[in-house]
């Protein structure tokens, strides 16, 4: 083909380019991986992927969880009563849950998970493990069992008691120390009991009134530190450990824990704001900092609008730009969505629940009758729907069998569980987003 | 919500999905650095219930840049930086905008008024006592970057070339920037598309009113916008894709002069917003179908690469870094942080430079400690920022590719 008349180009536009739109994502274009989702249970999967060698894409509408939750991970928390072990306590468990996504793994998977997910982020020095839960105290000051925490929160368990002080920032809202102390000491806890009290700094900060992230990164300046600590040397007694908002930076927080630590020569810890959380972003930025050192991929603002399927597979999803699709083409899809709370089941006022971008057949649908229960706490209707899966995390269709060939789901997207019930959330989406990515490595080698 | 809501409503009606997260006050670039604006999330969807047509409720609105971030984290789809440039643009109505504001949205005008002089201009404009003079009559940063005027634009450079024949065709859409400041990035772009098999058409183009949006020139803006998208509609009606090198224009055209501006029901928008591409996406389109040229020659070059706001924007990951790692040699590091600063005009206003190169600084501190001969970045303004903060020479994603090509720089 030739232009039309080659003279100037002003008006001149010569022949259209065949194939409108981005062409059929064959070839160099196509990944090995596209996973939909950009939570803990989204960014596992695709970190072991891309560390496999693998070309991954991650395509997210916006920032997961993890800037809402404290960054500690919980396996199994609740079962009903408190769990001391989970390592124990989950061989009846998934008897007693053979719906639930750990019945589905295993024990022996979650532990490898578990222990592979430490090494993904290292820097931020996880402690803990499947044998003893720590009792970390939660913003409410209320005890919080989690099988692993990050180094600055660690120092809080609460197993065998002692004395706390809790230092509150009079510029931070969104922690109250007397509040966290005075339930600290009606805590139920093991081996002893706790004694808290609470100690507010002034430390001017040029604002009388700032968030978490905000007093996070003031905290990153070592002056702001040192008369930090000015101001504490002196108030806090022999013998106690000495609890803070979690606001000890956003970008080296061990290094700031370790200083603040050494200075104070006790145990030093972080205990949860109200959100948003510092922990979560630290985490969040770990695990994008690990997919990307895998030469992974993360696209965000870009949300999954529709699905290219055909012969019992997905071949490409969608997202839009201004008025265009763009598609993303990929051998592999990971689901990671969420479930109801993250937005990956959407539900409506009729009571209907829709998975959102491929439609699969939900499970665990709340049986007719109130969309409520009178108890706040109680197990809510509707808190295990999402879609079932078999022990290679893909989706199940009407009759059991795999919905599609080349999808397999991760996190809250899978059904059956109650996270915050079990407190099992973390544990779910790191050994769910884990196996997933095992799934996909055995088919694509 | 039914059929007929108009964008408008459907942006203003996404506050109802916020739940109050604050993930979009963590990545708000502003509040970082200043505690007079109080966040997106406050500034917006919490604040935007006590505008009713009245007075505006609170002021610290006018230190929103309008990167858009908060919008692109934010995980329920609440159109936060569009309801306030919406909420913005009506204080501006209610309190008067400043003249300043009004010549810095119209960098055209200006570079058509001074392009016949422009060696004097570009003297006055490098020489400190008429900054000071500039800064003290209109309210422009004495040190904020302002680019050099080119003596000659691109389009009277295009319209004197031999165009080559070439099989195919694109359109190309290269803004105010490209035409008025830095026509040699026309000119390579050009010739990289060029040497891809590609006929370049370079219709004349008018400025996509982003510059007056972003000020609150919500009329004028959209004559401007309307004005741009007759000229190039034709060429999307026939199928052409349309390529833009400056990327914030582009997301204008793709997306937000239908959300802010609620132009979704102009239908020669909708049919350019089909076909526009950014240039970096629409080479690595050509890459995907195993059309575009790797006849790379090394370049040695550390190289940082910062993907501006505006171009995150868009939705469609970083197609830069894709391209730029097909140059062998070439050392790429990207980078994380979230914001230069300049946010189009925002930055060269006296009351906000300081507030400008403080949300820039982490990445000025990665430029300068990468021991960078070059950075690279799509968006123009952002370009002169990073190049004014760092003393690092900062490229456009083409310059790279062009030189990699082996094709001579322009003189």
């Amino acid at each position: 083909m030739s232009t039309s008349r080659g003279e100037g180009t002003r008006g001149r536009i010569g022949h259209r380019v065949p194939g409108r739109g981005p062409g059929p994502g064959r070839g160099r274009g196509m990944r090995d991986v596209v996973v939909i989702g950009a939570g803990v249970a989204g960014l596992a999967a695709a970190i072991r992927l891309a560390e496999a060698g693998l070309s991954v894409e991650v395509v997210a509408k916006g920032v997961g969880a993890t800037h809402l939750a404290a960054a500690v991970v919980d396996v199994l928390g609740y079962a009903p009563g408190r769990v001391d072990s989970p390592a124990e306590a989950l061989p009846a468990f998934v008897r007693d849950h053979p719906d639930h996504p750990y019945a589905r793994l295993g024990p022996e998977r979650i532990a490898e998970a578990l222990s592979w997910f430490r090494g993904r982020v290292a820097e931020l020095g996880y402690r803990g493990g499947l044998q003893r839960n720590l009792l970390l105290p939660s913003a409410l000051g209320v005890p919080r069992p989690t099988a692993l925490a990050p180094a600055t929160m660690a120092e809080g368990d609460l197993r065998g008691g002692g004395r706390i002080v809790v230092v509150g920032f009079r510029a931070l809202k969104d922690l109250h120390p007397r509040l966290l102390a005075e339930n600290l000491a009606l805590a139920d806890v093991p081996g002893g009991r706790v004694e808290a009290r609470a100690a507010e700094v002034a430390l001017d900060l040029g604002a009388a009134d700032l968030g978490a992230v905000a007093l996070a990164r003031r905290m990153e300046d070592p002056e702001v530190r040192k008369e930090l600590l000015t101001e504490l040397e002196p108030a806090v007694a022999d013998g106690e450990a000495v609890a803070f908002p979690a606001v000890l930076g956003l970008d080296d927080a061990p290094g700031i824990w370790a200083e603040l630590r050494g200075a104070l020569g006790r145990p030093v810890f972080e205990v949860p704001t109200l959100p948003p959380s510092v922990p979560g972003i630290r985490l969040f930025r770990a695990l994008r900092h690990a997919l990307r050192r895998a030469g992974g991929r993360l696209t965000m603002g870009a949300e999954v609008v529709g699905a290219e399927t055909g012969n019992g597979r997905v071949t490409a999803v969608l997202t839009r730009t201004g008025s265009r699709a763009v598609r993303h083409a990929a051998r592999w899809f990971v689901l990671a969505t969420g479930g109801v709370g993250g937005g990956g089941v959407g539900s409506d006022s009729t009571g209907a629940f829709r998975e959102r971008v491929l439609g699969l057949p939900l499970r665990f649908l709340p049986p007719e009758g109130p969309p409520f229960l009178p108890g706040y706490l109680g197990a809510h209707p509707a808190a295990r729907v999402g879609v079932a899966v078999d022990e290679r995390m893909r989706p199940l269709g009407p009759d059991d069998a795999p919905a599609l060939e080349n999808v397999v789901a991760a996190g809250a997207t899978i059904g059956g569980a109650e996270p915050w019930r079990e407190k099992s959330g973390e544990g779910i989406s790191i050994a769910t987003g884990y196996a997933a990515a095992g799934t996909v490595l055995a088919e694509v080698g | 919500m039914d059929g007929t809501a108009t964008i408008e409503e459907l942006v203003r009606g996404s506050l109802d999905r916020c739940v109050k997260c604050t993930i979009c006050e963590t990545a708000c670039p502003v509040a970082a650095v200043t505690p007079l604006f109080p966040g997106p999330k406050y500034a917006g969807p919490q604040l935007e219930r006590f505008r009713t047509g009245g007075p505006s409720p609170d002021r610290s609105l006018d230190l929103c840049s309008g990167c858009g971030i908060c919008t692109h984290v934010c995980p329920h789809g609440v159109k936060v930086a569009e309801i306030n440039a919406l909420a913005r643009a009506a204080m501006k109505a209610q309190r008067g905008v400043p003249l300043r504001d009004r010549i810095v949205a119209r960098p055209a005008t200006s570079a058509r008024l001074a392009r016949p002089v422009a060696p004097l201009a570009n003297a006055l404009l490098a020489a400190g006592w008429f900054r000071a003079l500039l800064e003290r009559s209109l309210g422009i940063h004495r040190r904020a970057p302002l680019p050099p005027f080119a003596g000659r634009s691109f389009q009277a450079w295009v319209r004197r070339r031999r165009p080559r024949a070439l099989p195919r065709a694109v359109v190309y859409f290269h803004g105010c920037s490209t035409n008025h400041f830095e026509p040699r990035l026309g000119r390579m772009t050009l010739e990289v598309l060029e040497h891809n098999g590609l006929h370049v058409a370079v219709p004349p183009q008018g400025c996509c009113g982003l510059p007056l949006q972003s000020n609150g020139l919500l009329g004028a803006a959209r004559r401007y916008v309307r004005g741009l998208a007759a000229r190039l509609a034709p060429y999307a009606r026939r199928g052409y894709p349309i390529v833009a090198t400056s990327t914030s224009c582009a997301l204008m055209l793709k997306r937000e002069a239908m959300e802010i501006l609620g132009l979704e029901d102009d239908p020669d928008l909708r049919a350019v917003s089909e076909r526009l591409y950014d240039v970096c996406e629409f080479l690595l389109l050509l890459h995907e179908r195993g059309e575009l040229r790797t006849d790379l020659r090394p370049v040695e070059l550390t190289l940082p690469y910062h993907a501006p706001c505006q171009q995150r924007g868009h939705g469609i990951g970083k197609p830069a870094l894709e391209l730029l790692s097909l140059v062998p040699g070439l050392r790429v590091v990207e980078s994380d942080v979230e914001c230069c600063g300049i946010a189009g005009t925002y930055g060269v206003k006296r009351e906000k430079y300081d507030v400008a190169m403080a949300v820039g600084e982490p990445l000025f501190r990665l430029i300068r400690d990468a021991g960078a001969d070059a950075a690279a970045c799509d968006s123009e303004t952002c370009r002169w920022q990073i190049a004014h903060a760092t003393g690092v020479p900062t490229l456009h994603p083409i310059e790279i590719l062009h030189r990699a090509y082996g094709l001579a720089p322009p003189a």
